[in-house]
C-alpha cells in the first residue's frame, strides 16, 4: 500500500484507545490480581506450604488435575468426531447440533449444575439406566468428570472445525491417488494438519475444566476427600474467613492457569506458524 | 477398500454404486454420525431439556408463580441493574481495545492480546477471593473501607467488579479478529476525504462490526448475568438484597424447590438460546458475505 500513508498516521484515537484499555485492565483486573499476589507474598512460607499441602487440599488436587486430564480427553475424542461430522457430513440438523456446540459457552454454569444433577441422580432421566448397570454418577468422582466434560465440550470442536474446513482436498486426493486408504491418509495427512488445533482445544478445555466451580458443585456432592474440587476448597475457606488458606490455594490455581495460558499461547503460535 | 479411482474401467463406474476415494464408507458414515449426535445428545440435549421439563412440569402457572416470587423478582433486578453496568463498560473497552490493536502497530501487540484473555484463564473462584482479600472485612482495605462506611464485599460494588474482570474479554475477543481482517484501507478513505474520526468510526467502522458487536454484547450480557462462582464467593448470599439470579437458583435448589429453581432458570436458559441463535445468524451472515464477495 501507499507508503505516505503507512509512515504519516492517518486513523486519529490511539491514545485514547489506548489509554482507556490500559486504564480499564489495569483498574479492573491487573492491579487486583497483582495486589493478590503480593498479599500471598506476605505470609510466610510455613504458612503457604502447610495451607497448600493440607491432606483435603491434596486430594482436592488430584481430583481437580486428574478430573479435567479425563475430562478433556474425553472432549479431545468426541470433539474431533463431533468437528468431523460437523463438516464433512450432511445430515438433517447439522445447523442446529452446530449452534448448540456452543451452549455450555452461553448457559450458566449454575443452571447446567442443577441440570446435569437432575439428569445423572439415580432417578434421573439418564442415571436411572445407569444405575441398572450399577454405574453412580451423580455425588461420586465421575459425576465430576461429567460435568468438567460438558463444560470443556465447545473449545475442542470449535478449534478443530476451521482448521478442517480449510483443508484442502488436494491434499486427501493426492493421498488416495498414490493409493493410500482412507485410514493412513486420516494417520498421515489429515491427522497431522489437525494436530496443533486439537492440542489447543486440549488444552483449552483443560484450562476451562480446571477452574470449574458452578456446573460441578451440585453433581459433586462435596464430599471431604473425595468428591472436592480444588475450586470449592477455596470458596469454603473464604467462606471461613480462612484468607491465608484461600490465598494460598487461589495462588496455586492462578499460577496453574498462567501456565496453561503460556502453552495455549505457545500452542497457537506453532499452530500460526504451520499454517502460513 | 477401494482407493484408486483412475484404475477402475469407466463401464464399472456406471453399472457400480462406487464412492469418492476421499469419502468414507456409508456405514462409517453413519457411525461416526450416531456417535456424535448420541454424545451431543447426552451432554447437550439433555440438559437444556431437563430445565425446560423442570420448569414448566408443573404448570404454566407454577412456573409464573415462580417467577413473580418477591426474593426472583429481587434477584432479577439485581442481575439487571449489575448487566446494565457492565455490559456498556465492557463493550467501551472491546472497541477501544479493538481499534488500538486492529488500527494500529505497536511493540507487545501480542502481549496485550494474550493479557485481555487472562481474565478468562483464571477460575471465577480466584476472581472473587482477589476482591475479597482486597475489600473484605479482614482484608487488605477493610479497615479503611470501614471506616469510610463503605461496602463493596457482600453489597453490589464487589458484584459488579468480579462481573466485569469475568467478563472483560468477550467484546473484545469478537472484535479484534474481526477488526484486524477488515483492515483500515475504508477508515483512511474516510478520513482523506474529509470526515473526522467519530464520523468514521460512526459511518464506516461500527457498520462493518455490526453484527460481531451485537454478539459480542449479547455474549457478555449472558455470561454476565449467569456468573456465579466469583459471585458467590463476594455476594454473601444476601436474600433480596445480594442474591443475583444464579444465586438464587442455588439457594431454591438447595431448599429443594426444584420447580422453581428451573422456573428461574429457564429463563436464563432462553437467554443463553437467543445467545447462541445471534451467533448462528453471525455466522450465516459472514457465510453470505464471503460467498457474494467470492462470485
Amino acid at each position: 500500500m501507499s507508503i505516505t500513508l503507512a509512515k504519516r498516521r492517518v486513523i486519529p484515537g490511539f491514545g485514547l484507545t489506548m489509554g482507556f484499555t490500559l486504564l480499564y485492565m489495569g483498574l479492573v483486573f491487573l492491579i487486583p490480581v497483582g495486589a493478590f499476589l503480593l498479599y500471598t507474598t506476605t505470609m510466610s512460607w510455613e504458612t503457604f506450604w502447610s495451607a497448600i499441602t493440607q491432606r483435603q487440599v491434596v486430594a482436592s488436587y488430584k481430583l481437580s488435575f486428574g478430573g479435567s486430564l479425563i475430562a478433556a480427553t474425553i472432549n479431545l475424542v468426541f470433539g474431533a468426531l463431533v468437528a468431523w461430522v460437523l463438516v464433512r457430513y450432511r445430515f438433517p440438523g447439522r445447523r442446529v447440533v452446530d449452534a448448540l456446540v456452543d451452549l455450555p459457552f452461553a448457559l450458566p454454569t449454575a443452571v447446567a449444575g442443577i441440570a446435569l444433577v437432575t439428569l445423572y441422580a439415580s432417578t434421573g432421566w439418564v442415571g436411572q439406566y445407569l444405575e441398572i448397570f450399577g454405574i453412580r454418577v451423580a455425588y461420586t468422582q465421575l459425576g465430576v468428570v461429567v460435568a468438567l466434560t460438558y463444560i470443556g465440550l465447545p473449545f475442542v470442536v470449535r478449534t478443530v472445525q476451521p482448521v478442517l474446513e480449510d483443508l484442502e482436498a488436494e491434499w486427501e486426493e493426492a493421498s488416495a491417488s498414490l493409493g493410500a486408504g482412507r485410514l493412513t491418509t486420516l494417520r498421515r495427512v489429515i491427522f497431522p494438519a489437525l494436530l496443533p488445533a486439537l492440542l489447543t482445544g486440549y488444552a483449552l478445555a483443560f484450562a476451562r475444566a480446571l477452574g470449574e466451580y458452578g456446573s460441578v458443585v451440585f453433581i459433586s456432592g462435596n464430599l471431604p476427600f473425595r468428591t472436592e474440587i480444588t475450586p470449592l476448597l477455596i470458596v469454603s475457606k473464604a467462606e471461613q474467613y480462612d484468607y491465608h488458606g484461600a490465598a494460598a490455594i487461589g495462588t496455586v490455581m492462578l499460577l496453574a492457569a498462567f501456565s496453561m495460558l503460556l502453552v495455549i499461547n505457545g500452542l497457537q503460535w506453532w499452530a500460526g506458524r504451520r499454517h502460513a | 477398500m477401494s482407493t484408486s479411482l483412475t484404475a477402475t474401467p469407466p463401464q464399472d463406474i456406471s453399472s457400480t454404486r462406487w464412492r469418492r476415494a476421499t469419502e468414507e464408507p456409508a456405514w462409517i458414515r453413519l457411525t461416526l454420525i450416531t456417535l456424535a449426535l448420541t454424545f451431543v445428545t447426552l451432554f447437550l440435549v439433555l440438559p437444556l431439556t431437563v430445565v425446560l421439563y423442570g420448569a414448566f412440569e408443573r404448570g404454566i402457572g407454577v412456573w409464573w408463580a415462580a417467577v413473580q416470587d418477591p426474593d426472583a423478582l429481587s434477584a432479577i433486578r439485581l442481575t439487571l441493574l449489575i448487566v446494565a453496568i457492565v455490559v456498556p463498560l465492557n463493550t467501551v473497552f472491546g472497541i477501544a481495545a479493538a481499534w488500538a490493536i486492529a488500527k494500529f502497530e505497536f511493540r507487545g501487540k501480542p502481549v496485550l492480546i494474550s493479557l485481555i484473555d487472562m481474565p478468562f484463564a483464571i477460575s471465577p473462584v480466584v476472581v472473587g477471593l482477589i476482591f475479597v482479600i482486597l475489600f473484605g472485612s479482614q482484608g487488605w482495605l477493610g479497615p479503611w473501607l470501614a471506616a469510610h462506611d463503605l461496602r463493596i464485599i457482600f453489597a453490589v460494588p464487589g458484584i459488579v467488579i468480579v462481573i466485569a474482570f469475568g467478563t472483560l474479554p468477550f467484546i473484545a475477543r469478537e472484535l479484534i479478529p474481526l477488526m484486524q481482517q477488515q483492515g483500515k484501507e475504508e477508515e483512511e478513505a474516510s478520513l482523506t476525504l474529509g470526515a473526522n474520526g467519530w464520523k468514521t468510526f460512526w459511518y464506516v467502522t461500527l457498520p462493518n462490526i455490526k453484527w460481531g458487536l451485537i454478539y459480542g454484547v449479547i455474549l457478555c450480557n449472558a455470561r454476565a448475568m449467569g456468573e456465579f462462582g466469583a459471585v458467590a464467593v463476594v455476594s454473601g448470599r444476601i436474600r433480596g438484597e445480594t442474591n443475583t439470579m444464579p444465586l438464587h437458583i442455588e439457594v431454591l435448589y438447595n431448599e429443594y424447590m426444584f420447580t422453581a429453581a428451573f422456573a428461574v432458570s429457564s429463563l436464563l436458559t432462553g437467554l443463553a438460546l437467543v445467545t447462541i441463535i445471534i451467533k448462528s445468524m453471525v455466522e450465516w451472515q459472514e457465510e453470505r458475505r464471503q460467498r457474494i464477495a467470492a462470485t
